[in-house]
């Protein structure tokens, strides 16, 4: 396969650039599933931006080998491109359409103007059908790659929501757990604890596993290690909301919790600790 | 010869190490210490460790020798200002540093130290 262009390509790009974006265009709007005016203004925005940098890369360059440096620009344009159709919610097959609807005008227009040569129109036709194969391929591949930042950012975002630290009183910290507790989450758990202890300087916090649905062997090392690491720093931890089932289970298990303070309920702890900074709670006779 | 300066606060002593301890730094400072203790006849001790990015094994297991030391010549040790990489990173090595008692700064250490036993 020779990536070298013949330079017809370049001709017929030029010359009829207007026939060819409004093929491009209707053809691209009659496969849409989902036709608005503000869809379709961008579209057409994209793809008068898409023509001129392709004609450019094919002159510059002189070649169809998409990894080359000529052909930066444009997969820069076609990666914006795919990045933005993610964010609207479009399908793969319809990002990669925007590059394969414009093979259907192309060949037309080749076909008229090569009429007169079929050996060579066959050889620009095969060779221009793979240069948009490769281009098509791109958009596909970038749609997943911002899918999977999209993916890997949602993540990072539930993680954070997940464990807040939130101050129950002066010098006491309350730190209510939800979900499975695995290493990567128990890293983010100890971290914004013990930071959050340094920032209020409280002495005593209270983690709140009442949202931890199960507790293994693991989960209990995960709970022990991050009460040793606050325990270095000069703070003491309460585990609270420990149901019934779970502490069946800690037991079983063997899990020794014998040098952390546990209560039932976040309420309890909660005396616990004003105990421990010496306030305390009472009723107001009505 | 580089040293750790140790400052007698009544009847504490305060150790604030502010440079990375390396082993014979730390052997040094373990000499000292015990030295002034006795001499200041120290109630207690408060080694400050704020200023530290890096605790390795070898200097745990120097803190936890210098507080055992101190028990023996009847003065308690409080470790102070630990930071938070710091102990993830000890707990990491199975370090939990037993039979020391820690504080968040240099005040509650005080408070922790003046508190009857």
């Amino acid at each position: 396969m020779s990536l070298a262009t013949t330079g017809h390509l370049a001709r017929i790009l030029t010359e009829h650039q207007d026939a060819l974006l409004e093929g491009w265009l209707n053809g691209m709007l009659s496969r849409m599933v989902r036709r608005d005016k503000a869809a379709e203004a961008e579209m057409r925005q994209q793809a008068m931006r898409f023509v001129p940098q392709l004609i450019k890369a094919l002159d510059k360059g002189g070649s169809y080998d998409i990894d080359s440096a000529s052909w930066t620009d444009v997969r820069h344009l076609l990666q914006d491109i795919s990045a933005s159709r993610v964010r609207q919610g479009y399908t793969p097959t319809e990002t990669a359409l925007f590059i394969f609807s414009l093979k259907e005008p192309l060949f037309g227009l080749l076909r008229t103007a090569m009429a007169g040569d079929p050996a060579a129109l066959a050889t620009e036709v095969a060779e221009t059908g793979m240069l948009f194969d490769r281009l098509g391929l791109l958009t596909v591949e970038e749609y997943q790659k911002s899918r999977e930042a999209v993916i890997l950012r949602q993540q990072q975002e539930l993680l954070e929501l997940s464990t807040p630290v939130v101050q129950l009183w002066k010098d006491v910290l309350a730190l209510p757990l939800i979900g499975t507790l695995d290493s990567a989450r128990t890293q983010v758990v100890m971290e914004n604890l013990l930071q959050k202890i340094i920032e209020t300087s409280a002495s005593i916090a209270i983690i709140d596993i009442t949202g931890v649905p199960t507790v293994d062997t693991l989960v209990a090392q995960h709970l022990l290690k991050t009460v040793a690491a606050a325990r270095l720093m000069g703070a003491d931890c309460i585990i609270s909301g420990i149901r019934p089932q779970i502490a069946q289970t800690i037991v079983h298990l063997g899990v020794n919790l014998e040098d952390v303070i546990t209560k039932a309920t976040l309420a309890d702890a909660f005396l616990v600790a004003l105990k421990r900074v010496g306030a305390s709670v009472t009723a107001i006779a009505a | 010869m580089e040293r750790i300066p140790i400052l007698k606060m009544g009847d504490l002593l305060l150790v604030t190490i502010q440079v990375d301890m390396h082993d014979r730094l730390a052997m040094t400072l373990q000499d000292d210490l015990t030295a002034r203790i006795v001499k200041d006849r120290a109630r207690g001790v408060l080694i400050d460790i704020s200023a530290l990015d890096i605790v390795d094994s070898f200097i745990g297991r120097m803190i936890s020798n210098t507080a055992a030391m101190a028990r023996v010549l009847d003065a308690r040790t409080v470790l102070v200002g630990m930071q938070p990489a710091v102990a993830i990173t000890l707990v990491e090595l199975g370090l939990t540093l037993h039979g020391v008692r820690t504080a968040l700064n240099v005040e509650q250490g005080v408070k922790l130290l003046q508190r009857p036993e």
